[in-house]
């Protein structure tokens, strides 16, 4: 029994310790996204956009880690369609609902930046604004399903993620009201047209 | 044995961020306006891995390989 | 040279043309027309059996005239479709039949769309079509002719060019293999159906064989529009306008696209591909302007550029931008402000060529043989041998 016990206690940690890396990891996969559209300098935007990526696939990674780790470990049960389905999980729906919430966003973003140059740039770039909702589910369901909230670095990462992410999407709103849809060229046409 | 191959770049798609002229100034240089100025000679067999790594880096997709046949 | 059946209209009396064609039909209508040696009249030039060839081989294709003419200067395709609408007509029917499209659009100048809606609507009071004709009306502008730019506004209302792959007989309007046409090369397919090739080779040059129409008008007594064998000398083109008004200077050969050339170079060249080669220029649309003598070359240019720069569809950052900054220095030029040759050459060569069409690389043509034929200042070699002028890429 305590080594049953034993095992599920090793799950829920992992669980807990993968759940707190994807949101890391997603946090600042969007400042990274940010950066890559808005950074001063076509260097550091280039930089940003490859970290972006990079830390897209760790999201996968942990995430991946996080929902098995959850779903096999024996002392709650909630099915592997709680995973995805949004209303599957009887234990906790709404929290873990919104996890599968997330992971749905997230695979879409996924699937459709695999396969990009297939789809073409507008309808990618349509998928790829969802991603912004992603994080909020991710984030509401750290905080509702959440167990560690009350440790306190633990608290102080979530909410460090929060305040990167805001200021990230902030930034963002104000650029695009600044200049809709305009282009960005590297050089300020001001400077070109003497 | 990999196939010639030339960059191209949709300026249609293209909005002039520079991120294919950071990532590979060997081949790939801006004009006067932050737009991408691209060689119209194969890629060097040595610089064909970066090129494909430049064409990924477009936020816009506006940067092709194209292999000639 | 021919009888000038294009704008004779009904007086012309030709018989009623082939419909209902099979598919041995179809490939003897396209092997008719590979050895008349028709090629497109929008100003590319691109042979029209192998367009219809690549449509034709596409599953349910779809056929879009073009009478857009949205180079301002061109008249030729509105008096064709004011005086033989229905041989325009004719002609997509026939294009649809012979692609095996079911459907025609033909898109039209807003000075004649309602000409061509009663020419539609007489056809189809006596039911004489299978093909479906829809009549729209062109957007305004000058990119607005170019082909994947009539696709797209047709399809979405917007004017202008898309990214080439995919080829428009590939995947066009509603995502199937399209045919853009222009009007005056549907009409010629049309009369070749019914003549035959070797009626159509009997006027032009054998490599260049057939009519055109042309736009003459500058300084000329009767500017208008007419139809020549390709090859006529240019002097007789001006001759058939009524003469030069006053003694020309020079002649800008090919529309806004094309190029400047000295009058005592241009008169008695053929007007043709192989006649304008060397000059830079090439027929194109079949504009031939003429600058009088007294006049300024480089002030018409300056107005020409910043015209053709307004016209940009915006799209492409070289011809957005440097579109712009290429018409401030010519007026400079124009102005005797003086400008930087230097700049100027480096301008025209970052906007030749970098664009979602030809529109930059047309300035760049009109910009150096402007300064080649008006100016001391040199900028760049001549152009040698064709070069994109509007139509399709």
């Amino acid at each position: 029994m305590s080594a049953v016990l034993g095992g599920s206690q090793a799950l829920w940690f992992v669980s807990r310790a993968s759940g707190l890396a994807v949101l890391t990891a997603l946090s600042a996969a969007v400042v990274a996204g940010v950066a890559a559209r808005l950074g001063p300098g076509s260097r550091r935007r280039l930089a940003a956009g490859e970290l972006h990526r990079t830390l897209a696939l760790f999201c996968v990674a942990f995430l991946g880690l996080h929902v098995v780790t959850a779903i096999a470990d024996p002392y709650v049960r909630m099915g592997w369609a709680a995973a995805v389905l949004p209303l599957a999980s009887p234990y906790r729906t709404l929290a873990i609902g919104l996890g599968a919430l997330a992971v749905d966003l997230g695979g879409a973003v996924l699937i459709t930046s695999l396969i990009r140059r297939r789809l073409g740039y507008r309808v990618w770039r349509a998928v790829h604004w969802l991603a912004y909702l992603s994080w909020p589910a991710a984030f509401g369901h750290a905080v509702t399903a959440g167990s560690d909230l009350r440790i306190w670095w633990a608290a102080l990462v979530l909410w460090g993620c929060a305040a990167a992410v805001a200021t990230a999407v902030i930034a963002r709103l104000l650029a695009r009201l600044r200049r809709p849809g305009g282009p960005d060229p590297a050089v300020p046409a001001a400077v070109a047209l003497r | 044995m990999t196939r010639p191959a030339r960059l191209r770049v949709d300026f249609i798609g293209c909005d002039g961020r520079g991120l294919c002229a950071a990532a590979l100034p060997e081949l790939i240089t801006l004009d006067d306006w932050g737009f991408p100025i691209v060689s119209d000679r194969d890629v060097p067999s040595r610089l064909l891995g970066d090129a494909r790594a430049t064409v990924r880096a477009c936020p816009k997709l506006a940067l092709r390989l194209d292999a000639r046949r | 040279m021919s009888d000038g059946l294009l704008l004779a209209g009904p007086a012309a009396g030709y018989e009623p043309a082939p419909s209902g064609l099979g598919r041995r039909q179809r490939a003897a209508l396209i092997a008719e027309v590979d050895r008349a040696g028709l090629t497109g009249r929008g100003g590319a030039g691109f042979p029209t059996a192998r367009k219809l060839a690549a449509v034709a081989a596409g599953h349910a294709p779809v056929v879009v005239a073009n009478g857009t003419e949205g180079e301002p200067a061109s008249a030729k395709d509105r008096v064709l479709m004011t005086r033989s609408p229905q041989l325009v007509l004719d002609g997509a029917v026939l294009a649809a039949e012979i692609t095996g499209a079911s459907e025609a659009v033909v898109v039209v100048h807003r000075d004649v769309r309602e000409i061509i809606d009663e020419a539609v609507a007489e056809r189809a009071r006596v039911r004489l079509d299978r093909v479906r004709l829809e009549v729209r009306t062109a957007a305004e502008g000058f990119v607005a002719g170019q082909a994947s730019a009539v696709v797209r506004w047709v399809q979405r209302g917007v004017p202008a060019p898309t990214a080439t792959p995919p080829r428009l007989a590939q995947r066009g309007l509603r995502g199937a293999p399209t045919l853009v046409q222009n009007v005056e090369t549907l009409a010629h397919l049309a009369l070749i159906a019914r003549y035959g090739a070797a009626w159509f080779r009997s006027a032009g040059t054998p490599a260049e064989p057939g009519t055109m129409l042309v736009t003459v008008l500058g300084a000329v007594r009767r500017p208008g529009v007419l139809e020549v064998g390709i090859g006529t000398p240019v002097g007789r083109l001006l001759d058939l306008a009524g003469g030069a008004s006053a003694p020309p200077q020079a002649l800008l050969l090919g529309g806004y696209f094309g190029a400047w050339v000295a009058a005592d170079l241009a008169l008695d060249r053929p007007f043709s591909s192989a006649g304008l080669a060397d000059l830079g220029t090439r027929p194109g649309a079949g504009l031939v302007a003429v600058l009088p003598a007294g006049a300024c070359g480089l002030a018409a240019t300056a107005r020409l550029v910043r015209y053709l720069a307004g016209e940009s569809a915006g799209q492409c950052g070289p011809c957005r931008f440097g579109l712009p900054a290429i018409a401030g220095q010519v007026e400079r030029i124009a102005d005797g402000r003086g400008a930087d040759p230097g700049l100027l050459r480096r301008w025209l060569g970052q906007v030749d060529g970098r664009g979602g069409c030809a529109h930059p690389d047309g300035v760049v043509r009109l910009v150096r043989s402007a300064l080649r034929t008006f100016g001391p200042v040199e900028v760049g070699p001549v152009p040698v041998g064709p070069g994109p002028v509007g139509g399709s890429r």
